[in-house]
This record gives structure tokens, sequence and C-alpha cells, in this order.
């Protein structure tokens, strides 16, 4: 292969990698050709859709417009490693509860951002929380019922602080 | 009878059965979804295997003069690449037409065009490459010289036929279809009021989430092909793989794993699907193709462009005398294998004025080709143009004779003891309950209460509408959909429910799962025919070597046909479990029962037996059991609807919104639907099947337009630039049911996953016309962007 | 679709970004967010020779106040503007804008640097620049030069740096407490480009209007001031007649081609309205 590749070391859900990366390769591609992890996935690969949402450093980012190389030094997690770490838990079990996926193909993606917004807007209204989600496609629920499962996680997460419900 | 105390310790009293039927599921077979652990096409690895792109024409209509594949040969990775000559080899051609739409006509249609590109984006070589991004990388190396052709993509300007796409055929038209009911025109001639509108709508496309995909893998050694691929409907693809491939039919094995939305599209036969699996027999290898969603845009198939006038004849009283409707419709230059590209545009002549007991009815439908992408059936099929004009011309005779829209609905929908009922379009009804809903909406919604909102907003300058829209559903389908016109499409399904020996169900079914929850239905429907609870039951689906053979998804079928089959299958293996049970026991089965996965005492209720010791002496200790006794723990039932063409259901809608009368923005506030699909397996579901094509049905109306220029080119064909429903500009929508089941099965379930979809965006149009209506402005171009809002109101 | 193929370097100093320009010349592109060349490169619109990475670079961080001007660092991401109180106090405009931003996941990566450096007509944070007449700060291997908003944004995705130059950090002025500021957009859909946006900047004295500054966004191919209706607001109150010179002014000033959004009627008339109400509003506020 004539492509330009360069090493990078990173982690990805705690695990090392160290590797000769194809320098154009997007971040989720080497996730899902080279590591195996396909729960990330690829509905546009311009940046539209949110499904190849994935968590570097913390922080979540759209896989496609990132690039593998630019990975190097970093943390990445997927949506296995969310799951296995028992993160996504709560969220899980609300879009179960709720039927807040049909076909699945967003849910990953979909599921980064509640996470985001239960981490850092804890009091989003129903409005807020349909503008948070406003970057991730879904065409099969609607939204309603997504929103209905953050929003009881958050209502969750609201009483069990103390506050009076 | 022994006093409780007495009884020995292991002899508990079993509760009754659970009835899952009718209860809200969650659907935990699919929480691996939740989990990043599905498996969908583009997740799916083979050794060896290929990546195949297309090289497609930029042009709408152009003969291919020269095209020379061998500097892109010598790129880095490719393993070859061929011409549509090379592929027709392996691939015969196929034409879109079935016998019962008459005169319906088609030029034949190549899995790689050979000579001449009808649409841009229509594939002319196929590149295969180690890696996808390198059969990228030699796509800029394939040189074609081309002959640029006329092109003709306004609808008028086709049916005018000064271009004529495929000259053999003459003309542009695909079909044509006329109706009008006995003495049309003078029962028309009695009305006292008639109103005319002209209707257009924008075509649009599926936009699942998951590109469209296959991966095709042909064994020489077996002469076998497997063949991977999210299609809604895997024996009729086996069957067309047999049939254009030449390989027999029971070597063909097509499985279908996650699929991420299909709504119609993946239903369809692709010819870059069909040049894929062609390309696996030719290299004897695993060869995959995953479109990506620029590729999606430019040829999944696209849908619902038409220009429809239609007339609504009435009496002062406002009792509706008569329709007239004239459809036409723009398709691709091709009608769609093997569904065609008319059923769209016969559905709306099947179905519109459906909701009301008119007896008079002219239709006129025109479906004429175009140099643009291809069309065909996608979620709802004709029902909302069907729906909107329906529904949009009867709220402006409502408002021609100052009648409230609700009350002229009241006035004019079929009774709901009118039943069996025979359409003036010939399509005939079982039994509806339109007032009911109508009741069931006025409620929910509180009508009365948003009316005077609405009064009170107006005062102040604040404009908002109320928009209803009765509608009728196709579902449940018989072969009188395709079956009839020679189409060898499956209208029946199959299910084979079996007991294993620790106890479990296993159900292999036709029918297939796209998100909806078509599995998690099953499971339920069979614990409750077996007697088992459902976490014991497992349903595998999309496999035509395993699963029976049948009709898979499409036209609201699954719940409905499929159920009825998991049904009728679960008795019968609960008739022989018991059989079995009461040849262990030495008793009559009569008197046993299976609840919750416990053989009782009918009687007594005393547990007899766990099923596993049923699976255990069946399977492993025969020799246990009377001599002539053979134990069938696994059956297979097969249901079609017989009685009725289709099982129409009905429902409502209501849409209220606030139009912006400065900027045209519509802010869509809320929504209803009251539905009626019989009985209902699963309510939550359903109520989100209805939300999603709510939703979906809000897109065409007021957001999504493939935009095409003069010349064929598309111009939106991204997602920055394509417009699809996000979760902040949707509303909260309530639902709300009405239980009419179908007699035509036990069950009692009809279908429901087009119903949302064909309702909202008639409720959508008139809502935003009840807003508008004071100041004399009215929409009817679909989708209802800012831009036409303004023009309606003269603010450009 | 893939990406074609590039050479990548992770620069560690400005020196190395500025020998990596100097060799490679237009092949080269800066790699900041990535969130628009990314895209460009997955869509196959851009074929440069070799990325280069700028994202390790410190010194092109950071929001800084120093007496009347907030210096803003190029690798700054959207989401460190919206969540920064420095912005939230001294640039309101700025602070206004940013929720309309793309998304989420968008913002933690987008920089302030890459969205002014690409110029995008119907971006937000152009617009705002120009409004507030922001210095941007470029840099080449000779040294540093300072180009003010007015004169940075020249055409459709052209703007005055140099292929061998970086953009490094823009000021923006600290907002005064006789200052009222209104951005507005119109979008289909929350974070799509705009339809037709606008940023306003005006300074009272009282309640009349001394200066005034509007910028627009989607409005051209670039984001333009409206100078004719910034003169008719000047010395004039806040009032209905002082609303339609200035939507008169807009006639002279904005010659919209129409997009796959709106023609040039419809965006013509809601940069009316939004003047209007963007007017209205400064008026009622008294921040």
């Amino acid at each position: 292969m004539s492509e330009h590749c360069m090493h990078a070391q990173f982690t990805v859900n705690g695990e090392t990698v160290d590797a000769q990366v194809p320098v154009r390769m997007h971040l989720v591609d080497y996730l899902r050709d080279e590591l195996g992890l396909t729960g990330s996935h690829l509905g546009c690969e311009h940046g539209v859709c949110g499904a190849c949402q994935v968590m570097v450093d913390g922080q979540v980012v759209r896989g496609c417009l990132t690039l593998a190389i630019q990975a190097n030094g970093k943390q990445v997690q997927t949506i296995e490693g969310l799951t296995e770490s028992r993160e996504l838990q709560q969220l899980q079990a609300a879009f179960l509860e709720h039927n807040a996926f049909q076909c699945g193909f967003c849910s990953s993606g979909m599921l980064l951002t509640a996470l985001e917004i239960t981490k850092h807007h804890k009091k989003a209204t129903r409005e807020e929380i349909r503008e948070l989600i406003s970057g991730n496609y879904c065409r099969c629920t609607g939204y309603q019922a997504i929103v209905n499962a953050i929003e009881s996680v958050l209502v969750k997460s609201t009483s069990k602080s103390g506050a009076k419900v | 009878m022994n006093a409780p105390h007495e009884l020995p310790l292991q002899a508990e009293v079993v509760a009754t059965q659970e009835n899952y039927v009718g209860q809200s599921v969650p659907r935990s077979g699919a929480k691996k979804l939740l989990e990043g652990r599905g498996t969908y096409l583009d997740d799916l690895r083979l050794p060896r295997l290929v990546h195949v792109v297309y090289f497609r024409s930029p042009h709408a209509h152009a003969v291919i003069k020269q095209l020379d594949l061998s500097q892109a040969r010598k790129q880095p990775g490719v393993v070859a690449v061929f011409d549509g000559h090379e592929v027709a080899k392996f691939c015969t051609p196929w034409v879109g037409v079935l016998g019962h739409l008459k005169g319906i006509r088609s030029a034949p249609q190549y899995a790689i065009a050979p000579e001449r590109a009808c649409w841009q984006g229509e594939a002319v070589a196929a590149i295969v490459a180690q890696t996808r991004r390198q059969a990228e990388d030699a796509l800029d190396h394939v040189l074609v010289d081309w002959d640029l052709l006329p092109v003709v993509t306004d609808m008028e300007a086709s049916l005018a036929g000064n271009v004529v796409i495929h000259p053999d055929l003459g003309d542009n038209k695909c079909f044509s279809r006329e109706l009008i009911t006995e003495n049309f025109e003078a029962e028309f001639a009695k009305a006292d009021v008639v109103v005319e509108k002209v209707y257009e709508f924008s075509r649009h496309t599926g936009v699942t989430n998951e590109p469209r995909g296959i991966l095709a893998d042909y064994n020489p050694a077996e002469n076998l092909l497997t063949v991977y691929q999210g299609t809604q409907t895997p024996n009729m693809m086996q069957d067309i793989f047999s049939r254009h491939l030449g390989i027999p039919e029971s070597n063909v094995r097509v499985i279908c794993k996650d699929v991420g939305g299909s709504f119609g599209i993946k239903v369809h036969v692709y010819p870059d699907e069909m040049a894929t699996a062609a390309i696996s027999v030719m290299l004897k290898r695993p060869v995959k193709f995953s479109a990506d969603r620029i590729e999606s845009f430019l040829t999944d198939i696209h849908a619902r462009e038409h220009k429809v006038k239609i007339k609504l004849a009435c009496t002062h009283q406002g009792d509706i005398i008569a329709f007239d409707m004239n459809d036409l419709t723009g398709i691709g230059p091709y009608s769609v294998y093997p569904r065609t590209s008319g059923i769209e545009g016969n559905q709306v002549v099947n179905l519109t004025g459906g909701p009301y007991k008119h007896k008079h009815y002219k239709a006129k439908l025109d479906v004429v080709f175009t140099n643009k992408n291809v069309t065909c059936q996608y979620r709802a099929v004709g029902h909302p143009i069907a729906m909107a004009i329906t529904e949009g011309i009867v709220d402006e005779a409502a408002r021609k004779i100052g009648m409230d829209p609700a009350e002229f609905r009241r006035r004019n929908l079929i009774a709901d003891d009118a039943y069996p009922y025979t359409f003036p379009s010939g399509v005939k009804f079982e039994k509806l309950s339109h007032h009911q809903c109508l009741d069931q909406l006025m409620t929910l919604m509180d009508y009365k209460g948003l009316r005077q909102e609405q009064a009170n907003l107006r005062a102040k300058g604040i404009y908002r509408g109320i928009g209803l829209a009765a509608m009728i559903e196709v579902t449940n389908p018989s072969p009188a959909f395709y079956g009839v016109g020679g189409a060898r499409i499956s209208a029946q399904d199959g299910a084979t429910i079996r007991l294993d020996p620790a106890g479990m169900v296993n159900v292999l079914v036709s029918v297939t799962e796209q998100g909806q929850g078509t599995e998690a239905v099953f499971t339920q429907i069979a614990a409750t025919a077996v007697g088992v609870k459902v976490e014991n039951v497992r349903v595998i689906t999309g496999d035509t070597a395993i699963t029976p053979y049948g009709g898979g998804t499409w036209a609201s079928r699954g719940a409905g046909i499929g159920g009825e089959a998991v049904l009728q299958a679960g008795k019968v293996l609960r008739k022989h479990i018991l059989d079995v049970a009461a040849a262990i026991l030495k008793v009559e089965s009569a008197t046993l029962d299976l609840v919750n996965g416990v053989v009782v005492d009918k009687l007594s209720g005393q547990e007899q037996m766990p099923l596993s010791e049923v699976g255990r002496v069946a399977y492993f200790r025969p020799d246990t059991l009377p001599m002539n006794f053979q134990s069938e723990l696994t059956v297979t039932r097969h249901y079609t609807p017989r009685e009725y063409g289709f099982t129409f259901t009905n429902g409502i809608q209501a849409s209220y919104v606030e139009v912006d009368t400065e900027t045209g923005f519509v802010k869509l506030l809320k929504h209803w639907c009251v539905e009626d699909c019989g009985t209902i397996i699963n309510p939550m579901l359903v109520d989100e099947q209805i939300r999603g094509g709510i939703v979906q049905g809000i897109g065409g109306a007021m957001f999504e337009e493939c935009m095409y220029s003069e010349d064929g080119q598309l111009l939106n064909g991204s997602m920055a630039d394509y417009l699809v429903p996000m979760a902040g500009e949707m509303p909260d929508m309530v639902i709300g049911h009405v239980q009419t089941p179908t007699k035509t099965s036990e069950l009692g379930a009809k279908g429901v996953g087009e119903a949302g979809t064909a309702g909202a965006p008639g409720a959508v149009m008139n809502a935003i016309n009840d807003a508008l209506a004071p100041l004399n402005a009215n929409v009817s171009v679909q989708p209802f962007t800012p831009q036409r809002v303004l023009a309606a109101l003269g603010k450009i | 679709m893939k990406s074609p193929d590039f050479s990548y370097l992770k620069a560690q100093t400005m020196a190395d970004v500025f020998a990596a320009l100097q060799t490679h010349g237009d092949a080269a592109q800066i790699l900041a967010g990535g969130q628009s060349l990314l895209a460009m490169l997955n869509l196959r619109m851009t074929n440069p020779k070799i990325l280069i990475d700028i994202c390790g670079i410190e010194s092109l961080k950071g929001i800084q106040k120093t007496g009347n001007v907030v210096r803003i660092g190029a690798l700054t991401t959207h989401q460190e503007v919206l969540s920064s109180s420095v912005v939230q106090a001294h640039v309101p405009l700025l602070a206004q804008a940013v929720p309309y931003v793309a998304h989420l996941a968008i913002r933690n990566k987008g920089t302030m640097g890459g969205s002014l450096a690409l110029g995008d007509p119907a971006a937000e944070y152009p617009a705002v620049a120009l409004a507030l007449n922001a210095t941007l700060i470029i840099q080449s291997a000779t040294g540093e030069r300072r180009v003010k908003a007015t004169e940075f944004f020249i055409s459709l995705y052209r703007t005055a740096m140099q292929a061998h130059e970086v953009l490094i950090a823009v000021e923006f002025p600290v907002a005064t407490s006789n200052q009222r500021f209104v951005f507005s957009e119109l979008a289909r859909r929350k974070g799509d480009y705009a339809m037709v946006g606008m940023a306003l900047a005006i300074s009272l004295e009282g309640p009349t209007i001394r200066e005034a500054s509007l910028a627009f966004m989607a409005m051209d191919n670039r984001p333009i001031l409206a100078p004719h209706a910034m003169q008719a607001m000047v010395g004039q109150p806040i009032n209905q007649q002082t609303i339609s010179q200035a939507q008169t002014g807009l006639d002279a000033d904005l010659n919209p081609a129409g997009d796959l959004l709106a023609n040039a009627a419809t965006k013509k008339h809601l940069s009316r309205i939004l003047l209007s109400r963007a007017l209205m509003q400064a008026g009622a506020s008294h921040v």
C-alpha cells in the first residue's frame, strides 16, 4: 500500500494501541477496520449525522472528523468500552425501558450525547434536551422516546441528589 | 380435595398464563443495539474480502462513447475492473413491469449500464480493490468519453414528449390509469359547491441512517451464493439472484443481520447490488459494497414527486358528492424492479377520498419517466399524497361553506356500522372506526379548547392553526398487491416453532426485522400461545436457509401476517407439548395445561413438571414413552390473508402549529394521532412506530426535497443540504387507539407501521393553512418552506 | 467517501509550521479542529499534499482579557468560548453567537481560528468579528501583522491571509456599559448554517445611537457590513422610524444571490425582519 502511514500510540477502552496508522484514515474507520470495534457507525462521513461519535480524552467528538493519527497520546472510549465500564448503564436501561431506539444505528452516538447531557446539563428541560440532541440524526423514533429516556435519567439523578421531589 | 398443607412440597399452584399480547414488554432481545454489539452489513468481514465501488455517470443522460478502465486497473490495491458488458454476461437485465398494472411499460435495466447512463449517479463501471479507499482512489483514473443527450427533468415536459428517454417506447409514459364511476358527470353536476386545487409534492427520499450495503460470497466449489443484505425481503432477493445470475434457487442463501433502518428503501432491487453479487460470482470470492451517503442520495430510491389537481363537489349542507382527481407523477428513467414504479400513483388513485361516504369518483393517473434518480415504494406509498389532497380539499370545502372542519368530517366520514363497504375506487373495507377515532381525537386534543386558544391569540396577532387529517391505510396485503401481477413476491409467511430440550422455545419466522420490533412482537405472541414466559423465547428471522419461505416486511404486514403464523404454530406446539407430557404422566392431555413454562393440572392448577422435563424425555428418553408415540416438538404454520385484498385500517391525525407571519417559519407545537390497527400486541412499540412515522411524514411536509437542476444534477445530495428532521424542531406527539380486530385472523392484528407517515403531511398542511386563513393565504406545495409561506402571504 | 492520501506533520512549534509552509506552499493545509477540513477531505472536495497539524502548539490556546481587549487564541474551541466567563462578561455578542454554532460534538473540536480563517459566509464567528471589527493576528516566518476584520474577509473562502501565514489569535474589544449587542440567526434547524443571520453592536448615549455596526451572514460570499443601514441609525433614537430607515438602507447594502434554502427576495425580506427585531430588542434591553 503506497499511502502515508505514521506511528501512533494511544489507548482504546483502556487497551494500548501501538501501530502504524494510515494518516488519511479517520478514527472510526481505524476502530472499525483495524480494531474490530464496530459499535461506532458511519452514516454520512461529513460530520452531520452523529452516528460516529466516540469519546477522546473524555470529550464527545465526531469520529469521522478526527484522524486516527490525532488520537496519538490520547484516550479513546467507544460504546463498547463505556458499556463495559458501566458508565452508560443507567442511560441504556432508560433507553430500553422507553424504547428510545429502534434500528439502533444512531444509538451509540445518541448515548454518548446523552452521557454528556447527564454530566454537564443536569437541569436541562425537555426543550433543552431536544436542542442538545439535535446533532444526532434518528430516522426511526421521531425523538420523543429519546427525550423521555434522557429526561427520566436526569430526574432520577436530581431526586437522588436530595432535591425535594 | 387435599387441603393445601397436605399437598407434596413441589405441587405448587401455578398462576394463569401471562397474556403478553397487549403488554408493553421492552425489547430485551435488542439490548445489544444499545451496547454497540449489533451486526450491521458493514460490520461483516470474510476471508479474502474485496471491496467494490462504482464509477457513476456525472451526466443525467449520456451515451458512453468510450470507457477506458486500463489505467484504473493498474492502481494500487485494485483487483479487477468491469464494465457493463462484462457484468451482463453474468447477470441478465430486468424490466420493472407487472401484469395487473395494465399497460405499464419500462425499458430493460442492466446491473451496470453498458451503453447509456440515464440519470446522474447511474453506475457505468465497477472497480474492485483490497480496500474501499483504494478503489475510490482508482476512480480518478477511469477515462470516459461521453456523448451528451438531451435531458428531461420536468414532469409536464416529459409528458409532452419532446425528449423521449427510451425511443423504443415511443414516449415517456410508464403507466396511465383512468377510473370513472357510473354516471359521474351527471352526479357531479348536481353539486352546489365545487372547490378545486392543485397540490404539488416534491420528491424526497428515505435517508436510512445505515446506507445500503451488500456482501456477496460465491463459493464455486458448491455453486453456492451467500448474500448478506439489509433487505426487507430475503426470499424475494433469493429468487431474483437465482434467476438473474443463473444459480439454482436453493443454492442462493440470503441472510439479514441487523438493519439500520429501511422504510421501503431496502425492499427494492438495485443495479449496484446485483452487480456486486455478479462480481462475487465472477471473482469467486466475497465482495462487499457499502454505499456512502453521497451515493445514497444519488441512487437510493426517491419517491413522491406528484402534481395533482383535485376537485371536490358537495351540497350546500356539506355532503360530499364526488371527487375528481388528476395525478401526474415523475419517476426515474426506469420502473424499479420487481414492484414497479407505478404502484405509488396507483395507490393515489385507489385511496383518494378514502375516509368518506361519497359514491362518485373520477381519477386519472399519468406516471412519466424523467432523467432523475429512480423512484419506488417508500413508507406509506402513495398514502401521504392521497390523504393530503383529500384532507386539503375537504378543508377548502369546509372553509367555503363556512363549516368547522371537524364538523364537515363528522358529516361525511363513513359510518362505523356501514361495513363491509366497497369504496368507489373498488377497494373493500372490512370494518373501520372513523367516528370513534374522531371522537377520541376531539377529546384527546381538547379541540374546543384549542379553538378558543387559537381565537384568543389571533386577536393578539399570533397565528396558530389546527389541521386534521383522516386517513385509511393499506395493511396485511394479499397477493392482490403483487402476486396477481406475476411477481414472485410472497404474500404469505410462516413460523416454525420448536421446544428445545432445556425448555426454551425457538421461533423461526419469515418476516424480517429493521428495528420496528418484529422479533419482540413474535416473542410475545409465541410465549402466550405456547404457554411460557417471554424471556424463554428466542426469535430468529432473516435467513432463507433457515427461516420459512415468506414475504418479509413491507406494506405493514409483519405483525398481522407473521404474527398469525406464529400464533397458529404456537398453539399447535402447545398441544404437542401437552401430548408428550400426557404420555409421560400417563394421563389424558385434556387434563393438562401449560402455564408460564410449567405443565400443570388444568383443574387444580398444580404443577406436574417443568418444560425442561418434557424436553429431556422427548429428546433423550423416548424409549420411556408408549411404543407408537412420536414427539413432534417442532411445528410450522403458514398464513396468508384471503378474504380481503388488503386489510384496511383507519385513523385520524391533528397538528397544531404557529406561523411566524413575518419570517414564514412554522413552529410545530403538538401532534396527535388516534389509530385503529386492530389487536395491539405491544402498545409501546406501536406508539413508537406511529411517532417515528409521523416525524418521517413531517420531514416530507416541511423539510425534505431532492432538488435537481434543469439538466438533471442533484443539487443537495448531502446531509448538510438535504434537510432531515432533527430533534429540535419536532413536536411531542400524543397517541390514542381504537381497537377493531380483523376477523380474517385469530390474532386480529392489522398493520400500523406506515400510518404515521400517511396522515402527517395532510395534518400539517391543513394546520398551516388554518393559521393563514384569516390572511387569505394558502400553501399547497410541499415542503412548506419559509419561502413558500412568505410567497403565500405576499411578502415576497 | 474516504479521504485521498496526504502526508501529515504534527508541528511542535510555529517554526515547524512555517518551514513546512515554505516547502509546500499551496499544497499544504493547516489542520486545527478539522471540523470543516476533514469533512471536505472525506468528500474529496480538496486534495492537499500535506496537513500541518497545529493542535499541539500551546501558544495558540487560551482566552485572556488584557485592558480593553479579549484575546482568543486560534486553537480555542467553540466549547471553550461557550463556557468562558471572560467571554460571557466582556464579549457578549460572541457569547450570544456561540450557541448557534453547530452541535455539541463539533463544538468540542472546532476552533475560533479555523472558523475565521475559512470565513464561511454563513458561519457565526466571521460576522461577529466583523461587527466588532476585531483584530486578526497573523503570523509568518518573518513576523506578525494585525488586520482588522473589516479588511480580512475578501471573497468566498478568501481572506487577507497569504499561503505562508497562520492566524494565531483574534482580539475582540471589551464591551462597555453603553453598548448593546444582538446576535440573531434564522436557520431551518438548530445548528444549521444560517439562512440569514446578523450581528449588531450599537453604542448609546442616552436614547441616541452614537455608533452602529451591523454585519450579515449568508447574504453574500463573505460576511458583510451594512453601511447604509448603519448610517441611518447613527444619531437617531431606537424607534419605528429609525427601524424603517435602517431597513431601507439594507436595500442598498444587501444584494444576495439565492441559495438552496432561500432566494434573493426571501433573504432580503428576512434581513429586514431580523434587523427590526434586533433593534427593538436592543432598545428594550438595559444591559
